[in-house]
């Protein structure tokens, strides 16, 4: 932004702000607010719904503040008469053109539109009801995602996220006119297009047109079920986003609270995603460690760089439009799925369970883990791994739903068996931290010591960057990884798939070279995730991208390796990693798909 | 206010004047700056409707310091009962490759883009064989500056400027924000001056004829003159150039059939006017400038059907990106059915009326915002059609 300033006023109060500011941003500066419905801060500047109009003085038109740039001399009004008439016929054709039957909406009560709507005061009867006679239909075939476009209010937002952030644009605005909608390619059902379940469009989407595929009451039917063994795992992201939904400021961490929750709610054991986050580092680290050795003492072909697989986004984005680079991704099934195949077998045997009566849920900031946990291939403990997959979201609406008093909730600790984490596992949670879980481990079993970082905190890959790379030297190696000695580990990590295609054709293209690449499919890393509260922004992501750094300081211990329950699984279950049980249960493999 | 009669006028297909490599050779001989103040002095306003002064516009984009910058030909004809420049692309073409040549030269461009409606390719090889004839002329001229055709997708939205950008950078054709303007940000984000069929034309005739001969022509306000689509109930629909400045009356008394009860100055997107106001009502900027579409309708019309037909094209054609465009014509349109049928009252007429003022203030391009000028003007001076 340029330094010289403009010189405005905003309801006769004088701003002088950077050329190039929006009025938006210089009304946000006084302290105006000005509604706002297409624009998102994460995406580029639409200016389609028309609802931040403000009046120019001297200007025939009413102005979109948040795509119009400030102007020396200007004289704005964010609240004549003008301006409010205009707004509240942008959001009565809106509703017209609406299904705005709130309480039948997921929505309800965290929604843009509803909000505004309550604001201004509008009658929705005042004009002719569009909607009724559209005879919408609702996209249920993603495992992740509902379509509703007759709660659609074309924003655009949508598809500017999946083009934008995603890199994907499996979402498009198609036809004219009154049959204007937001479609995919030719209509097909969301289930058959290149979306990877991300739910990123979702999380930006400001009414109720796109929302997560909810498993509520299937999870409220197996918790009643008194022949089920119901056990369910958090995700790390979830316990610094969740009080977002009970009360709390972005960036508070609950993870005592959610479990003490999560018991009153009645699941038979509360499990924790991070001691399998540990467990894939085990796996995770040795395959790498492997690969190099393969390539570098045994000069066989492998396909470096290795990248991570834990984001079911982005393993499905690959799979579409990169398929030539599958066999770079690591064979590691997801923390979430290894959970799974382990709590119908090892934690079955251990509780003297029937793997058939013991039901599986997790609790994720993604949407695209619903998708994961219902791939073929995630049948490895002879049934399906993981039962139900719920977001961060849903699991605010049943604790709401139990009508638990969530802020005064005491705090608890996770059950055993499976329940034991480490801060590198919680850092899972952040893009670039399974990059840095990852080193802290490798470094040591390389060289017998911890990575040389202070603190083991490894800021080179933390931060925001779309694209980071770092590079560390091996020094000092045991005997057994001596042809590492000296040499410098390139890695790279992405977050955010638009990132992620820049990363991949720089890799196809041969341009750069590591030895090991992290990529997160959404922005932030999973506490960005397409299940995580709504409202997001940078801001927000930041507070929770601190949380989950701050958790990760206050545990005990901080390596995967010294996780004494992923100790113990290796000594009594699996053997030792990418051992033959290893194999047949925390291991995957992946398949092309189409390009749209 | 001045108040010229009604005079027939020969500058666009005029046969003395077809030469036109030669009116650019001419203009490249003299420097960028003369031929723009030329323009600027002749008066002469974009042909498009909106008016914008075509000189300043060469001169805003001259004067942005970009390496690349472009010219655009606006040949997205698709305004209902407009068919002038499919005449004149028919009959005389190179006189708008002149006039974007000249554009070329005055900027500093290379390039130059003619974007034709889709419905118009039928056109497609005579202009291109023609096309390549003239880029090889001002080629060895010694003019560093290429047009080239592109076709449209047939989309109404597109003759905007910004959405023909998109369309021409291969995106939808929606309507960006502005500002930026094309004389900023264009085409492919560069400077880009974009004029219609008619203007480009009317650029190199002046260049022809000198500012003089021009300025002798139309009122302070709107010089020159322009060309009209007539239709509708008329006993000589056609194409004809007239001065510009001419009464209602007086144009009714020429093309009307004896029992004109409105006009429709300016297509769908213009103004209706009614008898009781031909006398008084100008034709040109201090009155009702029009893209040059002239529909008369005599009693024999239903004006609900009209503003009926008009405001389902404007459902159809709205791009759909902006609610108070994309809801408000639908409302529009649903609105005087169900008054029409008695399931609202009259008195919704006037809600509907607001709603229409509303999008003119708050539509994001010139489309929903001029939805409101027949609406209004058609209810206001026919309400009792509209609702009986
Ligand atoms: S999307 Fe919002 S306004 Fe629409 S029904 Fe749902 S809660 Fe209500
Ligand atoms: S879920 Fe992700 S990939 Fe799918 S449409 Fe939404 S943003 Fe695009
Ligand atoms: S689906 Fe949601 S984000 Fe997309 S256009 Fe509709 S309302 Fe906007
Ligand atoms: S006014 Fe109509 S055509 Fe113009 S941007 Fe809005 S919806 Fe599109
Ligand atoms: S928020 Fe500005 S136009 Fe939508």
């Amino acid at each position: 932004m340029s330094n010289y300033m403009v010189n405005l006023k905003i309801n006769n109060i004088p701003v002088s702000v950077p050329e190039g500011t929006t009025i938006l941003e210089a009304a946000k500066k006084l302290n105006f607010r000005i509604p706002t419905l297409c624009y998102h801060e994460d995406l580029s500047v639409a200016g389609n719904c028309r609802v931040c109009v403000v009046e120019q003085q001297g200007a025939r038109l009413l102005q979109a503040a948040c795509a119009a740039p400030v102007a020396e001399g200007m004289e704005i009004l964010t609240n004549s008469n003008k301006v409010r008439q205009a707004r509240k016929h942008v959001i009565e054709l809106l509703l017209s053109e609406h299904r705005a039957d709130c309480t039948e909406c997921y929505k309800n009560g965290n929604c843009e539109l509803q909000d505004l709507a309550h604001e201004y005061g509008v009658n929705q009867h005042m004009f002719i009801d569009l909607n009724r006679k559209k005879n919408y239909t609702i996209d249920r075939s993603s495992p992740s995602i509902i379509k509703d476009d007759s709660r659609c209010i074309r924003c655009q937002r949508c598809v500017r996220t999946c083009e934008e952030l995603q890199g994907v644009s499996a979402l498009a605005v198609a036809y004219k006119g009154d049959h204007q909608k937001i479609s995919t390619f030719f209509e097909h059902p969301m289930f058959e297009v290149v979306c990877t379940n991300c739910g990123q469009c979702i999380n930006r989407c400001p009414t109720g047109a796109l929302i997560e595929k909810t498993y509520i009451d299937e999870v409220w039917d197996a918790i009643n079920d008194p022949t089920k063994h119901v056990v369910v795992q958090t995700a790390p992201a979830v316990r610094i986003g969740l009080g977002e939904i009970l009360g709390y400021e972005p960036g508070e961490r609950v993870t005592g609270k959610m479990v003490t929750a999560l018991k009153l709610l009645g699941f038979d054991s509360v499990l924790d995603t991070d001691f399998t986050a540990d467990l894939t580092i085990m796996e995770e680290g040795t395959e790498l460690l492997t690969r190099l050795k393969k390539a570098l003492v045994d000069k066989e072909q492998v396909a470096l760089p290795m990248m991570t697989s834990c984001s079911p986004g982005w393993i499905k984005f690959q799979e579409h439009l990169f398929p030539n680079l599958l066999d770079n991704l690591s064979t590691c099934k997801s923390p979430q799925q290894m959970f799974g195949a382990l709590a119908k077998t090892y934690y079955a045997q251990k509780k003297g369970l029937n793997g058939k009566d013991v039901v599986s849920v997790s609790i994720m900031p993604c949407t695209a883990k619903k998708f994961e946990a219902g791939r073929p291939e995630m049948r490895s403990s002879g049934f399906q791994d993981v039962d139900y997959v719920l977001t961060t979201r849903e699991l605010g609406m049943m604790i709401k739903q139990a009508g638990i008093d969530f802020m005064r909730l005491p705090d608890s600790h996770y059950d055993s068996i499976m329940g034991e984490s480490t801060g590198a596992a919680v850092i899972f949670g952040a893009t670039g931290g399974v990059m840095e879980a990852a080193l802290r481990t490798a470094y040591e079993i390389v060289t017998g010591r911890p990575v040389p970082f202070q603190n083991l905190n490894i800021t080179p890959v933390r931060g925001m960057e779309g694209v980071r790379e770092a590079s560390i030297k091996i020094e000092g190696c045991v005997p057994e990884w001596s042809f590492l000695e000296g040499a410098v580990l390139k890695v790279a990590i992405a977050h955010g798939l638009a990132n992620a295609k820049k990363l991949m054709k720089a890799v196809s293209d041969g341009t750069v070279s590591y030895h090991f690449i992290e990529v997160m499919a959404c922005p932030g890393g999973c506490l960005g995730g397409g299940g995580q509260p709504i409202p997001t922004n940078k801001e927000i992501r930041q507070k929770r991208a601190e949380a989950i750094y701050a958790e990760d300081e206050g545990m005990p211990l901080r390596k995967s390796h010294e996780n004494p329950e992923v100790q113990l699984i290796y000594q009594d279950f699996l053997g030792k990693p990418l051992g033959h049980k290893s194999h047949d249960l925390l291991h995957t493999h992946y398949k092309p798909r189409k390009r749209y | 206010m001045e108040n010229k009669l009604l005079k027939k006028v020969d500058l666009i297909f005029c046969k003395t004047c077809q030469d036109d490599i030669e009116v650019v050779k001419k203009a490249i001989t003299r420097h960028p700056d003369e031929i723009i103040n030329d323009l600027i002095d002749s008066g002469l306003k974009g042909r498009g409707g909106a008016g914008f002064p075509t000189g300043l516009k060469w001169k805003f984009t001259k004067n942005q310091d970009s390496a690349v910058k472009y010219v655009v030909c606006n040949a997205d004809e698709g305004e209902p009962g407009t068919f002038k420049d499919r005449e004149i692309l028919d009959t005389v073409a190179t006189k708008v490759f002149a006039g974007m040549a000249i554009c070329g030269y005055c900027i500093g461009a290379k390039e130059g883009y003619m974007y034709l409606r889709g419905e118009y390719n039928f056109l497609l090889k005579k202009l291109n064989a023609s096309l390549d004839e003239f880029n090889a002329k001002i080629k060895a001229a010694g003019l560093d500056f290429h047009i080239q055709l592109r076709s449209g997708s047939g989309a109404y939205i597109c003759g905007e400027e910004s959405a023909l950008f998109e369309s021409l950078e291969g995106k939808r054709g929606e309507p960006r924000n502005k500002p930026p303007y094309p004389t900023v940000a264009g085409f492919m984000g560069k400077p880009t001056v974009i004029n219609n069929v008619e203007t480009f034309v009317y650029t190199a005739m002046i260049n022809h004829f000198g500012v003089a001969k021009f300025k002798e022509l139309g009122t302070t306000d709107s010089r020159g003159s322009k060309v009209f689509s007539i239709s509708g109930d008329t006993p000589k629909a056609g194409i004809y150039e007239l001065e510009l400045g001419m009464s209602v009356d007086e144009f009714v008394k020429e093309f009307g059939d004896g029992d004109t009860k409105a006009v429709q100055v300016g297509g769908a997107s213009g103004h209706c006017v009614p008898r009781k106001k031909f006398n008084d009502t100008i034709i040109g900027f201090e009155g009702i400038p029009t893209g040059g579409s002239m529909m008369l309708f005599n009693s024999s019309r239903s004006m609900y059907n009209v503003l009926k037909d008009y405001l389902e094209f404007f459902t159809e054609e709205s791009c759909g990106q902006c609610t108070p465009c994309r809801v408000g014509c639908q409302q529009l349109l649903k609105g005087i059915e169900a008054v029409k049928r008695g399931e609202r009252p009259a008195s919704y007429l006037e809600e509907l009326k607001k709603l229409a003022l509303s999008m003119k203030v708050a539509a994001k391009c010139g489309l929903g915002q001029s939805v409101a000028n027949p609406f209004i003007s058609i209810i206001d001076n026919f309400k009792e059609e509209i609702i009986y």
